[in-house]
């Protein structure tokens, strides 16, 4: 998660203290990522190192300051987004995030190990990994229970996960299914045909991608 | 309370080579207040389940246990008073009746259960009130839309307070967010008394129960334990 993006966008609004910048980014994401203040400060500094904000004291209105601009603890420096900051948002939002698969990614390489370790079924393997997940889900689900959905930062942030664990148990569906026609059809992994070397390479330049 | 019980269940089909065995030895007991999932393959017996949750089909062995009474030992005119009052039925097709409003839908229950037609029509008027379809009450099943058609099946389902809903895939038809007021409303249900049994194949509907178990060639082989509260959530996250 782009936390140095985020507070731009915050700051695309107008100038801002840390602290009510710490404020705004947890009730904009529905309070599900908790953000400290030396991380937003630690970030603040490195936006300004790098030309993307500068300061601005005295720009911001003090009602809009978490317990006035005075209050004990409360940093006294303001911030305001650079043209340089605004340009690096706008490219920032339409660049595609690194969704390239890790390059083992875990819950797969169990699933494939459980096919050859004798004595292991591998459907009851998938099982505790889908009781596992669904069992996440309820919990997100839980969550969702005291919103009355009026609260759609918090709803599309609880929908990602939900989303995201349900592609999960459909891959372990999927691969269940799969299993159990191959296995009937009389496969086992040690009979795993052999791929061309021009059709190993190119898995293999897929599934490192990074 | 127990509004469910069923008690080593199994389902038989056919004799011999062409024999099906649908269910074996199925242990469910759904208190009320309670929603509980079923998950599972095509075939692996899910709506068998609910067929004989029902009292729709009988066990080959087992018993259905309704509000602590056994399903085998009722009479035919006591079973369907049972599906009549106690019962409510909720299909992926929805099942309404194309002829009558949606108001006449909710309301036939009631009237084939003797109730006068004026008061049946004033429940099914306030049921679908409560599901914020008031206004769609005179409407025919072709003028709601599939999420209102829904709704509607389930005022149907739960209307004349009764005490145990079974539905089979409920929001099959629907998009997620359709299909996430659906189980919301189960849910709303539930937490008013009303015992549920769910069967879905999608997880993020299925995580709407309170308890999800998992059927695998008619056997319960998993299920979740309930859930703690969100806090434990926030801890990972931390």
């Amino acid at each position: 998660m782009s936390v140095r993006h985020a507070l731009l966008a915050l700051l695309s609004e107008g100038p801002k203290y840390g602290l009510q910048l710490r404020e705004e980014f947890e009730a904009r994401t529905g309070e599900v990522w908790p953000l400290n203040v030396g991380q937003v400060y630690t970030t603040l500094q490195r936006l300004e190192r790098d030309g993307l904000v500068e300061a601005a004291d005295g720009a911001v209105a003090e009602h809009d300051v978490p317990g006035g601009p005075g209050a004990p603890g409360a940093p006294q420096k303001a911030f305001r987004i650079t043209e340089a900051g605004s340009a690096e948002l706008t490219e920032w939002l339409r660049v595609p995030p690194d969704l390239s698969s890790p390059p083992r990614d875990e819950l797969v390489m169990k699933v494939l190990v459980a096919v050859t370790v004798p004595g292991t079924d591998v459907h009851e393997i998938i099982q505790a990994h889908r009781t596992y997940l669904v069992q996440l889900m309820q919990e997100w689900t839980r969550l969702k229970e005291d919103d009355d959905g009026t609260d759609v930062a918090f709803a599309l942030v609880v929908d990602a996960e939900l989303f995201r664990l349900d592609s999960v148990v459909r891959w372990l569906d999927a691969a269940d299914a799969r299993l159990r026609r191959a296995m009937a059809d009389g496969w086992t992994p040690a009979r795993a045909p052999q791929a061309t070397m021009p059709a190993l390479a190119r898995r293999r330049r897929m599934g490192v991608r990074q | 309370m127990t509004v469910l019980e069923l008690r080593s269940i199994s389902k038989v089909y056919g004799r011999g080579a062409a024999e099906v065995q649908a269910l074996r030895d199925i242990n469910l007991s759904v208190p009320a207040g309670t929603m509980v999932a079923v998950m599972g393959p095509s075939g692996s017996g899910k709506s068998t389940l609910l067929t004989i949750a029902g009292t729709l089909e009988e066990p080959t062995s087992g018993a259905v246990m309704i509000n602590g009474q056994d399903a085998a030992a009722m009479s035919g005119a006591a079973k369907a008073r049972l599906r009549r009052r106690t019962i409510g039925y909720v299909f992926q097709d929805f099942n309404l009746l194309p002829g009558l409003t949606a108001a006449e839908n909710v309301s036939l229950p009631l009237e084939l259960d003797g109730m006068s037609s004026r008061r049946a029509h004033l429940a099914g008027i306030k049921a679908l009130e409560d599901l914020g379809l008031g206004d769609r009450a005179a409407r025919f099943p072709d003028q709601l839309s599939g999420g209102e058609r829904q709704r509607v099946a389930i005022a149907r389902a739960v209307v004349g307070e009764r005490s145990l809903l079974l539905a089979d895939e409920p929001s099959g038809a629907l998009d997620s967010v359709n299909g996430e007021a659906v189980m919301r409303l189960i849910h709303t249900y539930c937490k008013r008394g009303t015992a549920a049994i769910v069967v879905t194949h999608d997880a993020q509907l299925a995580s709407w129960a309170d308890r999800v178990v998992f059927l695998r060639d008619g056997r319960l082989v998993d299920q979740t334990v309930p859930p703690a509260g969100p806090e434990s959530l926030l801890e990972q996250q931390s």
